[in-house]
């Protein structure tokens, strides 16, 4: 206490020790963007919030893994030889669940903040706008993650306890892996930058929705009429349209998985294309994302 | 026992800016009577930990101090930290002040004005082809200081420049002596921002909020926890904090806007138009808050308003920018420097008074409840002191009469764009 000359009486009662200064540490960019990347990831699951904002994403998340728990009793009960869903078809099949995760929560990532300009906040302290947006993108990229390789991993172990055997599943199960890092990335970009820039309320939802869907329907149709015309080699490249089918595309041609869409990437130049327009959108989302916080605060 | 004390300088949060207080160091700088003197000290002698003195807290005036006992006041009782003193001791017992002997801690003593707190040279911001600040050159010291223009004069463009956020056209500016254009990380690290606008997302709770702020400042969790409840409490939040911010009212956010830039303990708070949308109670709290936050909690505060009667009430010192050109710097003392009036408040009797003053040889004019007394020299105030014990008064108060801000304007060359009105005026 800052009295010094004074007796201590028992009568004192200090009630209220007035401002108090902080000495203690003061971490760095490093951890401040750490936080900002688990506030994200569970934000994404409405973790931190309300409880009404937790309910979308653990349905979501519900729908993707509770396939993959009935897929793995299903095997150890009638004794199958092999899993009746592969691994890296797996995202695709329910790819509707991604979208709609997508839909709802990269908004509550990006738009949220925006919407109600709490960025300016979070750039007023020394976080700088590359590091928020790190944190973001990684924070969903993880969420997403999350969505896909819980049930991939599940859908191993279900594979495991109807005793197939390892050498069997682990390769297709590491290739769904790193196709998951992939998607989550891919699908974190595009829905990232897609929320950004709709900050409005409602409309960023429907947007990444429609966005998603949009493409999809538009690869599908083209590749329908590829196909009507025998073109395989355009057939092959119309999966350049969509985000799933593009993602598809690289863990077929680069890991050797089987496509899920019929037709992969022709060739190793199909292959070396699909992963540069990967590499790209990935780079492009987050040079987007960096130039829309830019613009944020001036 | 002698005592000088008038009534508001134990007011909790007055020191320094109550009239009350003013007039009482006046007395005692100028040998009026007592060998006590009773003070509010504010922060001064209280705070745990690290140590701070108000800039100019009476306590620290050898004027006022020396050869007398310091009496500390306080109306709360957790304004009372120092154990085991008398009771009252008969000092002002309707406001049941209890009174206690304290010590000052010289060593603690801060002087306001000698470190410079941001210093800018030519700065220029031209956004396209408006220019939002020109060849501005100011140097603000330590303290609270209101920076005062018209919409659109470029305040809130000042103050992110100074945030490192926006780079300048031309010039330099540093804040705490760090360069904004370099050391952008470092000097938001230590200086907390309220922006003008709202920025609390509806569906988390002030608590949540806030500490989550603090750990984008950089604090480890635990200490932004207790950073945020302590910080939540001094801006007036209770109960209301667990809630969710979207039901608040525009005071409680503002409150919380106000916890948001203070919870990492920073060297300096910019503070834009924190009045903003208050009403006049909520106004008063927030410029009482501003105030405290000027000298209980040692911290520098740069408070923007377009209403100068705010800022005279709070601010050291004030910058008066229009245009994006400096139009004034001064200090509020030098702006609202004293008359050699005097405003004498009675709760009875004023016409007795009034004629036992006149009978002195004072003059004296009466208006409404109070008297306005010349005081030509300083045995005026013990003139005014005996009338009122031998009257059998009780004073209200004595106050010294001030110039007022607002004469900035209609002094300035540029009073063309300036109204020049009573209250506050808009710039």
């Amino acid at each position: 206490m800052s009295e010094p000359s004074t007796p201590r009486a028992p009568t004192g009662a200090i009630h209220d020790i007035g401002y108090r200064h902080y000495d203690g540490a003061r971490l760095g960019a490093s951890y401040i963007r750490r936080s900002l990347f688990v506030d994200t990831l569970r934000g994404a699951y409405g973790l931190g919030r309300s409880a009404r904002s937790k309910i979308m994403p653990f349905l979501l998340l519900g729908v993707m893994v509770i396939p993959a728990v009935v897929v793995g009793i299903v095997t150890s009960y009638i004794q199958l030889s092999s899993l009746p869903i592969g691994y890296t078809v797996y995202v695709v099949t329910f790819q509707v669940a991604v979208t709609v995760f997508l839909g709802s929560q990269s908004p509550a990532v990006t738009s949220r903040d925006l919407r109600f300009r709490v960025t300016a906040l979070y750039f007023s302290r020394p976080l700088s706008r590359q590091q928020y947006v790190q944190a973001k993108y990684a924070g969903m990229t993880a969420a997403l993650f999350l969505l896909m390789g819980v049930p991939l991993t599940l859908l191993l172990a279900g594979a495991l306890l109807a005793e197939l055997p390892l050498g069997e599943q682990l390769p297709d199960y590491l290739r769904a892996m790193a196709g998951a890092a992939i998607y989550a990335l891919v699908l974190a970009g595009i829905s990232l930058v897609v929320a950004a820039m709709t900050p409005r309320r409602g409309v960023g939802v429907a947007a990444v929705v429609g966005v998603f869907l949009v493409l999809s329907g538009l690869q599908a149709t083209v590749r329908a009429m590829a196909d009507e015309f025998g073109n395989d080699v355009f057939s092959g490249y119309t999966g350049l349209i969509s985000p799933y089918t593009l993602v598809d595309g690289v863990v077929a041609g680069l890991f050797g998985a089987d496509s899920s869409v019929g037709q992969g990437p022709p060739g190793a130049v199909g292959t070396a294309v699909f992963s540069a327009v990967v590499v790209l959108v990935v780079v492009g989302c987050y040079a987007a994302l960096v130039a829309r916080y830019r613009k944020a605060l001036s | 026992m002698d005592v000088i004390a008038a009534q508001g300088l134990a007011g909790v949060d007055t020191v320094g800016s109550s009239m009350g207080t003013r007039t009482v160091l006046e007395l005692a700088r100028r040998g009026v009577g007592g060998d006590a003197v009773a003070l509010d000290p504010g922060g001064v002698w209280r705070s745990g930990g690290r140590r701070f003195s108000a800039p100019r807290s009476p306590v620290h005036d050898p004027r006022v101090t020396k050869g007398r006992t310091v009496l500390a006041c306080g109306r709360r009782q957790h304004r009372l930290p120092v154990p085991g003193a008398g009771a009252d001791g008969g000092l002002l017992p309707d406001m049941r002040w209890r009174v206690h002997r304290v010590s000052v801690p010289r060593a603690t003593r801060v002087e306001a004005g000698t470190v410079s707190l941001i210093r800018t040279d030519g700065l220029t911001k031209r956004f396209g082809s408006v220019t939002a600040v020109t060849d501005l050159t100011v140097d603000v010291s330590t303290g609270v200081t209101g920076l005062v223009g018209a919409n659109g004069a470029g305040k809130s463009t000042l103050l992110k420049i100074l945030l490192g956020l926006l780079p300048a056209t031309a010039g330099s500016a540093s804040v705490l002596g760090l360069d904004v254009a370099t050391d952008g990380p470092s000097i938001r690290e230590r200086v907390g921002y309220m922006p003008e606008h709202d920025c609390l997302p509806p569906d988390v709770s002030a608590t949540e909020f806030v500490v989550h702020m603090a750990r984008m400042s950089g604090l480890p969790t635990t200490s932004a926890r207790e950073r945020a409840a302590d910080i939540l409490r001094h801006v007036g939040l209770y109960e209301e904090r667990y809630r969710p911010m979207g039901g608040y009212s525009t005071g409680m956010r503002q409150r919380v806007k106000l916890a948001q830039a203070l919870v990492h303990d920073p060297s300096l708070v910019l503070l834009d138009e924190p009045t903003n949308g208050l009403d006049p109670a909520g106004r008063d709290d927030m410029l009482g808050l501003i105030r405290r936050i000027g000298s209980e909690f040692g911290i520098s505060v740069i408070v923007t308003s377009h209403l100068l009667g705010e800022l005279e009430r709070v601010s050291d010192g004030i910058v008066v920018i229009d245009g994006g050109q400096l139009l004034r710097h001064s200090t509020t003392a030098s702006v609202t420097a004293e008359t050699a009036l005097v405003s004498v408040e009675v709760d009875d009797n004023q016409a007795g008074l009034h004629a036992r003053l006149t009978a002195a040889g004072i003059a004296v004019r009466s208006d409404g409840r109070l008297l306005y007394v010349d005081v030509r020299d300083t045995t005026v105030y013990d003139t005014v002191r005996d009338a009122v014990a031998e009257l059998g008064l009780g004073l209200v108060r004595i106050e010294r009469q001030r110039h007022r801000m607002t004469e900035i304007f209609t002094a300035s060359p540029d009073s063309s764009r300036s109204p020049s009105g009573h209250g506050d005026a808009h710039v």
